[in-house]
């Protein structure tokens, strides 16, 4: 069992977990992520290592709720243990040699890219950071990311805080100032880092995307993490819980991978639906 | 005076239109009388040559003799000289192309129901309530085990027993390997395995669940750590696709993923919490165990109709055959000789939001005959120009094999490996080309049988005890 050292929220739907896991707090690298289940019988799920304490034996997890298994482990308190937690998986984000860096973060994904952040800020890169919210309740971590960057840009769809406009507008102003970068690194939705991957295009810098479809095993086991890539133009089978989660965002199929993303649809809502009454009822 | 009846006991089993809805086992076992009547079929060769037949040479005329006894803890016991794992093997092992095959009483008429003879004594030993084994007094050597399938079990118990100190590592979260991922309830219940990883414990063996050995900690890591020989018996790891059109739609699994989901993931109870496509009609692409064994999920899931499309003929299907007949007469339609060339899937061109954007519709196929044999003497099967032809489905599973899983190989310097990713060892005592590290199972051969990987991994631990206890 692992136990739940500290329980923060960060927004009304992001909550920030640090759990003792010894064995993958001493192996972690920023970009490698964690499979966990909350109880026996619970879902394997996937989330990225948002933090570690080789020291103090503790991982940081930071998850939005967005279904039955996310709700269930917003359930458990400091205190609490998770009945799973195997990591750290996936290999870690390339950052050798990177001098000069735009980090492009979107709602949750922008826990994922923090450690990134602080990472290419310790080994003396420069770095531009981008983050993006739907809205101002939604802002997550700021300061963290003010403190790990040399500039920093918020931006909210609604225009409730700081500017509003997606991560791509601060992005093509800055190509059109003419910089450059020795990579773009971009982690969040499917449909935002597509377009990302748009923007950064005609400049031919280097571009990054974390991917994120269903896993199971998380060991290259099962096959059901494939994405498609387009090299030298033939078709690339690789299996993101090995390969990756980083990618050459040129390369990668985002229309099939946003299609697989939601194979279970009703099947989740359902769950979800029936977690949340189930709470509702042991509340009353 | 033997049983000169020219079939086998017949093997009780569920019937084909009530099992092919439920989950539980579908062969219930010999009773005492069939047994008896069993072991009188043997003859007691003075060659034996139904032991070169069997993998691990288990002493076959010897147990079923004790068997006609009536002694069958001394059965048991001769079986457990050889093989650690009789329940299972009993179950699953294809002993119509081992042991049986070489049976006298196989020249006319069947051979003798060895495995299920094995089945009996097994289950019968485990019924009994077996008192718990004697931890052992430990001999102070450390020996970490990675990966629990049934290579891994066996070395563990077989190093436990003389004792050694033993960790078995595994990544997933239960352990047991394929004998629990893969395997479905309906053919090895999987409280069977549990016993064996119950001994193990009893034995004082430490099972170590989520740790993936090359990401968590390292084969070398475990030497620091103080464990003083490390067997390998991780599997075979990654599924193959085809590499046709349509592999990536929704509705395509591999073998692995859709077994995953439906037996370690429970996805098959009336309300699980891992999704899994259930219903519609399904093809299962291949002819192996694996093939099989998804086609008859799939089927207890409550699919409609399920397809097995093979490129060979029902010669050439590499399933036991046991399980081939079971699939039959439990409905499952053999398309044999097509190939797939491509999975069809929907899509609204007027409507891109329309929900069933991405699913299969039908599986594209081409008609093949069998032509020149290969090197192997397999005749090769060629397609048939312009046969091309299209099933409706809703799901696909690919079961057309794995390569092995290069995660430990890429974090452990000098661990090599051939051509097909297997990892090269030393034949007779498992030996890697790594100072102190052994393998075996499907890590080393490739996917090949249950039998052979316990076997893999008895053979590592003799080895690794000579050279600890001569140290
Ligand atoms: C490598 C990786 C790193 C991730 N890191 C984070 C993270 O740091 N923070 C975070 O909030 N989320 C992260 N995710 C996504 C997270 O795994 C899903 O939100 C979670 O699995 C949803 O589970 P659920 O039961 O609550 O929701 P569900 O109702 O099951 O699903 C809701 C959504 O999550 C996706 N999803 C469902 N099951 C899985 C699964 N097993 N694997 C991946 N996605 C799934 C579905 O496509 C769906 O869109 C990561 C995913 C991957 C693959
Ligand atoms: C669906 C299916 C049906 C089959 N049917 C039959 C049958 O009827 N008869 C028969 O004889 N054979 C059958 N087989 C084949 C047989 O199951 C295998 O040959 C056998 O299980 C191999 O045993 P193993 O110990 O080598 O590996 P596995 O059983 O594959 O176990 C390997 C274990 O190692 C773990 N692991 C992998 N990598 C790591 C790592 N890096 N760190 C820690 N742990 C790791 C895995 O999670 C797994 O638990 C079948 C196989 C499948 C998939
Ligand atoms: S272990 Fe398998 S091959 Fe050997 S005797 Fe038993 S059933 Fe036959
Ligand atoms: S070959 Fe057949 S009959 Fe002869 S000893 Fe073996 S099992 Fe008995
Ligand atoms: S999650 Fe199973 S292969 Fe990647």
């Amino acid at each position: 069992m692992y136990k739940i050292v500290s329980k923060e929220r960060l927004n009304p739907t992001v909550t920030k977990m640090t759990i003792e896991a010894p064995f993958v707090a001493k192996k972690a690298r920023p970009g490698q992520f964690i499979i966990l289940r909350v109880d026996e019988d619970g879902e394997r799920i996937p989330l990225t290592i948002a933090g570690y304490d080789a020291e103090k034996g503790t991982v940081d997890i930071i998850f939005q709720i967005v279904g039955a298994t996310t709700e269930k482990l917003n359930h458990k308190e400091e205190g609490d243990s998770l009945q799973d937690f195997v990591g750290p998986l996936g290999m870690p984000t390339k950052l050798e040699g990177l001098k000069n860096v735009c980090i492009v973060g979107g709602g949750v994904g922008c826990a994922i890219a923090l450690p990134i952040a602080q990472a290419l800020t310790q080994n003396g890169a420069k770095v531009t950071s981008i983050i993006g919210f739907r809205s101002k309740d939604l802002v997550i971590l700021e300061k963290e990311f003010k403190d790990a960057s040399d500039r920093l840009f918020v931006m909210t769809d609604d225009g409730s805080y700081q500017r509003q406009g997606n991560v791509c507008v601060p992005l093509n102003e800055l190509f059109a100032n003419g910089e450059s970068f020795d990579e773009v690194i971009t982690i969040g939705p499917l449909i935002m880092m597509k377009f990302v991957v748009a923007a950064v295009r005609p400049t031919g810098i280097p571009c990054t995307v974390s991917m994120n479809p269903i896993m199971i095993d998380g060991t290259g086991m099962c096959g059901g993490c494939r994405l498609t890539l387009h090299r030298d133009g033939e078709a690339v089978t690789k299996f993101a819980c090995v390969d990756g989660p980083d990618f050459n965002g040129y390369e990668i199929d985002f229309d099939e991978a946003m299609s697989r993303g939601n194979m279970y649809r009703d099947f989740e809502r359902h769950a979800y639906e029936e977690a949340c009454n189930l709470f509702a009822k042991e509340v009353k | 005076m033997p049983n000169m009846s020219l079939v086998k006991n017949p093997m009780p089993s569920q019937e084909p239109l009530v099992r092919a809805h439920n989950f539980n086992e579908v062969a219930l076992g010999y009773s005492e009388e069939a047994a008896l009547d069993e072991a009188q079929r043997c003859l007691n060769c003075k060659n034996m040559p139904c032991v070169s037949g069997c993998p691990v040479n288990i002493r076959i005329p010897d147990f079923i003799k004790k068997i006609r006894e009536k002694d069958y803890e001394g059965a048991y016991d001769v079986i457990q000289e050889s093989s650690s794992l009789p329940a299972v093997c009993g179950r699953v092992c294809p002993q119509e192309t081992q042991c049986e095959a070489k049976c006298v009483r196989g020249i006319k008429g069947e051979p003798v129901g060895i495995g299920r003879l094995e089945r009996f004594v097994a289950d019968r030993h485990n019924e009994a309530g077996a008192a718990a084994p004697k931890k052992p007094v430990p001999n102070g050597h450390r020996v970490a085990i990675v990966g629990s399938g049934p290579s891994g079990l066996t070395c563990a118990g077989d190093l436990a027993k003389k004792g050694y100190a033993v960790t078995v590592f595994e990544a997933l979260h239960t352990p047991g390997g394929v004998l629990v991922y893969g395997i479905p309830e309906f053919r090895l219940p999987k409280a069977i395995v549990q016993k064996e990883v119950d001994t193990l414990s009893a034995l004082g063996v430490d099972v170590e669940t989520n740790m993936v050995i090359g990401k968590t900690l390292t084969v070398d890591e475990l030497f620091e750590a103080g464990f003083e020989a490390v067997f390998i018996g991780s599997g075979a790891g990654l599924p193959n696709f085809m590499g046709i059109p349509g592999e990536s739609l929704k509705g395509v699994y591999s073998a692995n993923e859709f077994l995953t989901r439906s037996n370690l993931m429970k996805a098959f109870r009336d309300d699980p919490v891992t999704p899994i496509m259930k219903g519609g009609k399904v093809a299962v692409v291949g002819g192996g165990n694996v093939a099989m064994d998804a086609a008859r999920t799939a089927l207890r899931l409550g699919a409609e109709k399920v397809y097995i499309v093979y490129r060979r003929s029902m010669e050439e299907l590499p399933a036991r055959r046991e399980e081939v007949e079971h699939a039959i007469e439990e409905g499952i339609e053999f398309r044999l000789l097509n190939n797939p060339v491509e999975i069809l899937g929907y899509q609204n061109a007027e409507n891109p939001r329309d929900p069933k954007n991405g699913f299969v519709t039908a599986i594209r196929c081409i008609r093949m005959e069998l032509g020149e044999p290969d090197e192997r003497g397999r005749r090769r099967p060629v397609p048939v120009e312009g046969s091309e032809f299209t099933l409706d489905v809703d799901t696909v599973i690919i079961a057309i094999g794995t390569s092995p899983n290069p995660l430990i190989k890429s974090t452990t310097e000098g661990l090599e490996v051939n051509r097909r990713g297997g990892i090269i060892i030393e034949e007779t005592t498992g030996k890697t080309t790594k100072e102190g590290v052994y393998a075996g199972g499907d890590a080393v051969t490739g996917a090949a049988t249950v039998i052979s990987a316990m076997g893999a991994g008895k053979l590592a631990a003799k080895a690794i005890d000579e050279a600890l206890s001569a140290k």
